[in-house]
């Protein structure tokens, strides 16, 4: 399959401290790719380098075709980016978030109501469709702001710890979006702290102090270290970081 | 749908949803021009004078009940002599003698003798501006037809509690008169002088403060709120997840800009009528003039207040440097004191600041009349700040860090 996100020896250099140190990986089309790392270990600096929010050090790579040193406003074009931070308008309704962003991609207005139509009405939300957005609790912000990112319909979609601080099941809902995401084509790359969900990715990378140090399968991590877990997995790697937050 | 219009659209629905901003549009250019030309006011008025009239003729009368008469001064006594009327002066009772001297009257059709005026100058502005008061009131009941050669007046002097004499400078003149030339306000001779108050006729100090308080109005209005736009944008992160669109930056900015731009020329519009009915002030020149020139000054401030956004990342830091901005360019742009009294240079300071051309515009159109090809320096040089700033509003901001 072909490779969407294509990355050779990207770094990223503060002053002296190397956020990313020479990473190299590919993402295929349609995968679910899980970018894993303690906290510290630089995966929001590589996710917004690949985003063209923040230019490499050194490096080459191209995502959706386009090179994230000379074609970032490209990129931006063919991605979603959900951030850490919840960041949708909160003084503006849910529909009015979608107008918005649609909008921005060049979507026609009536484009942007029938997908907001099927997409909330699958989440069963589209009868909130004019709250405002200040007044959604915190689980339906989360599957709320990936709806919005995956609005336009694009290549990949980054997740910046889209589960973070959200309850079990709602997690378990935001996966099946997620899946279904992937299944229609889309390319998922997520980070998480939760090792339930990286069982869940087809291939995960673990990241230790700005380095890729393991990338594979779930599956096959877990046999290559011999343990019973994911879980298991990241404590072995991350317990030589020396970076520590 | 385009994607300006889509985040204009975006700007005007947050903007009508915001608790404070939409009252605070239309409550401001109510208080600029309803309240504000009231309490900045530097007209002097109730100068309280002592007459020494030593001389006693027609002449002398005269002057007194015209003193008497007149809507700024007020006559609070007669002296015999100097002394007592300093003794008064000192005390507080009164602002400004005038010692008419023996034989004046009578001096008149051949050579004058020298009036005195004796101002206190501990308020210099009621110092300078009465004994000016008083000299053309002095002036004004004199019989132009009978004397040759008109008096001149011997010492007019700005005396404060301590009785240090100061020399009466009366450039302050040129506050209520910025039309005349300053040349013919400083002769200490001004015989020949029939002072006739054009562009303002009234010498209403309202008339002179209205258009500068609505330059005011766009400072605040034009720089400050989309500059604390923008910037809580950073501080919640919304910003972000704009900069990972294709969005450019010019149209990012231009749609934080243009509701803006719009709602000060509305303002603008709003205070322009709201100045004709309330205060009879209307507009001298052309109205195209004035906003021509408010759009080019309005691209300036918002374009200053993107930038000092761009530049900081909280509110508190924006704040900071816009007010640091806002009051350099109030002191310093002619708005509430003239530049011809500040230091050389300053004045030639003033000269980089764009509001300075604003002031001039504003004033010159609206009270005098003047028109755009007179000014042409003016618009020029808010035109070449306008494209400065605008350049430079787009350059700092960006998407990649």
């Amino acid at each position: 399959m072909e490779n969407i996100i294509s990355v050779r020896n990207l770094t990223k250099q503060f002053g002296a401290f190397r956020a990313v140190d020479n990473i190299s990986f590919d993402v295929a089309q349609g995968e679910i790719f899980g970018f894993l790392g303690a906290n510290g270990a630089g995966k929001t600096t590589a996710i917004r380098i690949l985003c063209g929010l923040s230019r490499a050090t050194s490096g080459t790579g191209s995502v959706a075709g386009c090179d994230i040193m000379t074609q970032s406003e490209d990129i931006k074009r063919n991605i979603g980016y959900m951030c850490q931070k919840f960041s949708l308008y909160e003084d503006l309704t849910v529909l009015e978030n979608m107008e918005l962003y649609g909008g921005i991609y060049g979507m026609h207005r009536k484009e942007i109501l029938a997908k907001a139509e099927a997409m909330l009405t699958e989440l069963e939300f589209w009868h909130h469709r004019h709250d405002l957005v200040r007044s959604i609790p915190a689980g339906w912000r989360q599957k709320l702001a990936f709806t919005v990112a995956n609005l336009h319909a694009p290549k990949v979609i980054f997740l910046d710890e889209p589960t973070g601080g959200v309850d079990p099941l709602t997690r378990r809902q935001f996966w099946g979006m997620i899946r279904r995401a992937a299944a229609a084509g889309t390319t998922v790359f997520v980070t998480t702290h939760y090792m339930d969900e990286a069982a869940l990715c087809d291939r995960v990378s673990i990241m230790v102090d700005g380095r890729i140090m393991a990338l594979d399968t779930p599956e096959a991590l877990i046999s290559k270290y011999q343990v019973r877990t994911m879980d298991e997995v990241f404590r072995t790697l991350a317990r030589n970081a020396v970076r520590n937050e | 749908m385009s994607v300006l219009r889509t985040l204009i659209i975006k700007e005007l629905r947050q903007f009508r949803r915001n608790p404070f901003l939409p009252k605070l549009v239309v409550g401001f250019p109510l208080a600029i021009v309803l309240i504000l030309p009231w309490i900045a006011n530097m007209d002097v008025k109730g100068v309280s004078v002592g007459i020494v009239d030593a001389d006693r003729s027609d002449v002398s009368r005269r002057i007194t009940s015209h003193v008497e008469a007149s809507e700024y001064l007020s006559l609070h006594d007669l002296y015999a002599d100097y002394p007592s009327a300093l003794a008064d002066l000192e005390d507080g009772h009164i602002d400004a003698i005038l010692e008419i001297p023996n034989g004046f009257g009578h001096s008149l059709h051949a050579t004058p003798k020298r009036l005195s005026i004796w101002a206190n100058g501990v308020n210099a502005m009621k110092g300078s501006l009465g004994s000016q008061y008083l000299m053309q009131t002095v002036m004004r009941a004199l019989p132009t037809e009978s004397a040759p050669t008109q008096p001149s007046f011997e010492n007019s002097e700005i005396v404060n509690c301590q009785l240090s004499i100061v020399n009466c400078e009366l450039t302050s003149l040129k506050l209520l008169r910025s039309a005349e030339p300053a040349s013919s306000l400083c002769s200490r001779s001004i015989a020949t002088l029939s002072i006739v108050n054009y562009y303002n006729p009234t010498m209403d100090y309202k008339h002179f403060m209205i258009p500068a308080l609505m330059i005011m109005l766009m400072v605040m209005v034009g720089g400050f709120l989309p500059a604390l736009n923008l910037v809580s944008e950073k501080e919640l992160g919304t910003i972000e997840q704009i900069n990972v669109t294709p969005v450019s930056r010019l149209t990012f900015t231009l749609s934080k800009l243009i509701p803006f731009w719009v709602i000060c020329l509305l303002e603008l519009a709003l205070c322009m009528t709201l100045a004709l009915l309330v205060y009879g002030l209307p507009v001298a020149g052309s109205v195209g003039a004035i906003f021509l020139a408010a759009l080019l000054f309005i691209i300036i401030m918002s374009s200053i207040g993107v930038i000092i956004a761009n530049l900081s990342d909280t509110m508190q830091q924006t704040m900071f440097l816009m007010l640091f901005v806002v009051l350099s360019f109030i002191l310093l742009s002619g708005l509430m004191t003239p530049i011809e009294s500040m230091p050389l240079w300053a004045q030639h300071f003033t000269r980089l600041l764009p509001p300075t051309y604003m002031v001039d515009i504003m004033r010159a159109v609206y009270l005098r009349g003047t028109t755009v090809a007179e000014l042409s320096g003016s618009y020029l040089a808010l035109a070449a700040f306008a494209l400065t700033f605008a350049t430079l509003a787009s350059f700092t901001y960006r998407k990649r860090g």
